[in-house]
């Protein structure tokens, strides 16, 4: 079994990020970054299945990373494979295209690949904490014609590995799919809880096979649908300060009219 | 002869408009009835200011499309009815919806933002070989949006050169518009071929509720990793009832296990804009004011004085919550 999995390396989640004053964008240049935490989380889902399945003499299974950005996406491959992944795949591309990439762009190149280097399962993040478009994962399964199971929670095997029955999270609960493998899942939050890579894996890391190659090599479409035309900061909202007691929260919420 | 005399970039124009301007509402339901955001979506469709048509899909969609053919300023209900579009899986919808596509050429396809159409619309947008937007907020002209990303902490606006604009809504960002009063036409589509092979509906857990849903709500109260466990949200719970409020939480009270996670609110869970919020047991982590900032008024109760939520809060009790909810609840039964 072959297993693609999509990493995208973004401003950490804990960083209050900055809109740049000329509207281009949000400060980037010094600020912490890492990988995607449902990146994360659609990695370890992945290498657990492979311990799982080899372990119980199904094996074997091959993880494989993929990112693609500038030069320092290598740093969340590297960070991927210390984590379990076998091998990385860096398709690259200059900052500036990263800033206009599009999950479109994204999917096509994921699919590119899929042509002539066959995966089982691809497992993405529901959403990437930078863009928030969540729409990578639907348009893989759309170009490939694949089934989607979208904000899995659970994944289980189903007869003899032909199958997956997925649950997922939805507006009103969970719901459960039944989905005919090759498919394609985006992990949500409570998927599992990742891993941390211990020093002597990320020695090992160093050694792991990561293919480089130039996103504009891949002989897809890559011409932009979506422009940027501004970032701006969202209104401010201003602290309106303190009330002593439960009486005077409710004296304040009355003249309001809320309640 | 005519359009020769024409510069050419006005003919394209001309044709694009001409042959395009035309907006088709995606239709949410569970079967039973339409889902509130589909109205929110509707208003965001008379923003962009083109004829309005709804697909309704399902099983079950002849008396869904009924009642959506009185949505006023709606021209057109299609629907597509068939068994084998239970519980609208999005590989099957997506059929239906790029094939409606092919035949009327809309400009415009909308949704309103949720798991269903998260699901739907970007898997079609692929089948169009075209880019979606996801969870716009404001609508600036038919080819231009504004869209937060950064957990809310950056708005972006952007221009959309796809043939076809693909768009879900933020449903908080447009009033729901009136569901009586129109008179679409109603038209059943012929059968389009589902493929049955890829993906299976096994069932759903719902989790069932008397309140109000967390979405739509006008006061949401909401518990986090301060109420210490799930049995405590009942303080949350009396006082919901007190004020006919939904009921969420951070991401800490759901990773906990105090709730399950569609009551979630942030970045990742629900986006919720109601009249009052108020914050308990939360200390105010950017994910989670993602989903709750634009809400009118924030009230926050949280013992720690420098939690981040007061920095939001219209209103901040620095109390011990265990005390202050119930009493909260006492005075308001006054």
């Amino acid at each position: 079994m072959r297993i693609l999995v999509g990493v995208k390396r973004v401003i950490d989640f804990a960083v209050k990020v900055r809109v740049k004053k000329d509207g281009t964008g949000v400060v980037k240049d010094g600020v912490n970054h890492s990988m995607n935490p449902f990146c994360e989380i659609a990695l370890e889902e992945a290498v657990q299945i492979k311990e799982r399945k080899e372990k119980a003499g199904k094996g074997p299974v091959e993880v494989v990373a993929l990112s693609i950005g500038t030069q320092k996406a290598q740093e969340t491959l590297r960070t991927a494979l210390a984590k379990g992944a076998d091998k990385a795949i860096h398709l690259e591309v200059d900052a500036a295209f990263e800033e206009k990439l599009e999950p479109i762009h994204v999917a096509r190149a994921i699919s590119k690949l899929v042509e002539t280097d066959k995966y089982d399962l691809i497992i993405l993040g529901k959403q990437a904490i930078d863009d928030d478009a969540n729409q990578t994962g639907q348009m893989v399964a759309g170009y490939l014609n694949w089934p989607q199971a979208t904000f899995a929670s659970k994944i289980e095997e189903e007869d003899g590995g032909t199958h997956l029955k997925v649950t997922r999270e939805i507006d009103g609960g969970l719901d459960i799919a039944r989905v005919k493998l090759p498919a394609l899942v985006t992990a949500d939050l409570r998927l599992n809880t990742p891993r941390y890579s211990t020093l002597p894996n990320i020695m090992k890391a160093k050694k792991k096979p990561l293919e480089k190659k130039a996103l504009k090599d891949l002989g897809i479409d890559l011409s932009l649908q979506t422009e940027i035309l501004e970032v701006t900061e969202p209104p401010a909202r201003q602290a309106g300060g303190f009330v002593d007691d439960v009486p005077s929260l409710v004296k304040n919420l009355r003249e309001k009219g809320v309640i | 002869m005519y359009m020769n005399l024409l510069p050419l970039r006005n003919v394209q124009l001309y044709v694009n408009n001409y042959r395009l301007a035309s907006t088709l509402v995606l239709a949410e339901h569970n079967d039973q009835k339409l889902n509130p955001l589909t109205l929110n979506a509707v208003t965001a469709a008379k923003k962009i200011g083109h004829e309005i048509s709804m697909l309704v899909t399902g099983k079950n969609s002849e008396a869904i499309a009924n009642n959506a053919a009185k949505i006023p300023d709606i021209k057109r209900v299609l629907f597509s009815q068939n068994e084998k579009l239970e519980a609208n899986l999005p590989e099957r919808v997506s059929t239906i919806l790029s094939a409606v596509q092919k035949q009327f050429n809309f400009t415009h396809i909308i949704a309103g933002a949720s798991t269903f159409s998260r699901g739907v619309i970007p898997r079609t947008a692929a089948i169009l070989n075209v880019s979606p937007i996801s969870e716009i907020t404001t609508i600036h002209s038919d080819d231009s949006f504004s869209r937060p990303t950064y957990a809310g902490n950056a708005i972006a606006k952007v221009s959309s050169k796809a043939p076809i604009k693909l768009i879900t809504i933020r449903a908080t960002a447009f009033e729901a518009s009136p569901s009586d009063g129109g008179s679409a036409t109603i038209e059943k589509l012929t059968d389009i071929e589902i493929n049955t092979e890829l993906s299976e509906f096994l069932g759903q857990e719902l989790s069932k509720s008397e309140r109000p849903e967390l979405a739509g709500a006008k006061i949401v109260i909401s518990g986090g990793r301060g109420l210490k466990s799930g049995d405590n949200f009942k303080i949350l719970y009396e006082l919901a009832d007190v004020l006919g409020a939904a009921v969420g939480a951070s991401r800490a009270a759901v990773d906990a296990g105090f709730v399950p996670n569609d009551m979630q609110v942030g970045q990742t869970g629900k986006v919720v804009a109601p009249q009052l919020y108020i914050a308990v047991g939360i200390s105010g982590a950017i994910q989670h004011l993602a989903g709750m900032k634009d809400s009118k008024v924030i009230v926050a109760i949280n013992k720690d004085k420098d939690a981040p939520i007061f920095q939001v809060s219209d209103f901040g009790l620095v109390a011990d919550l265990f005390k202050a909810v119930p009493e909260l609840t006492q005075e308001l039964k006054k």
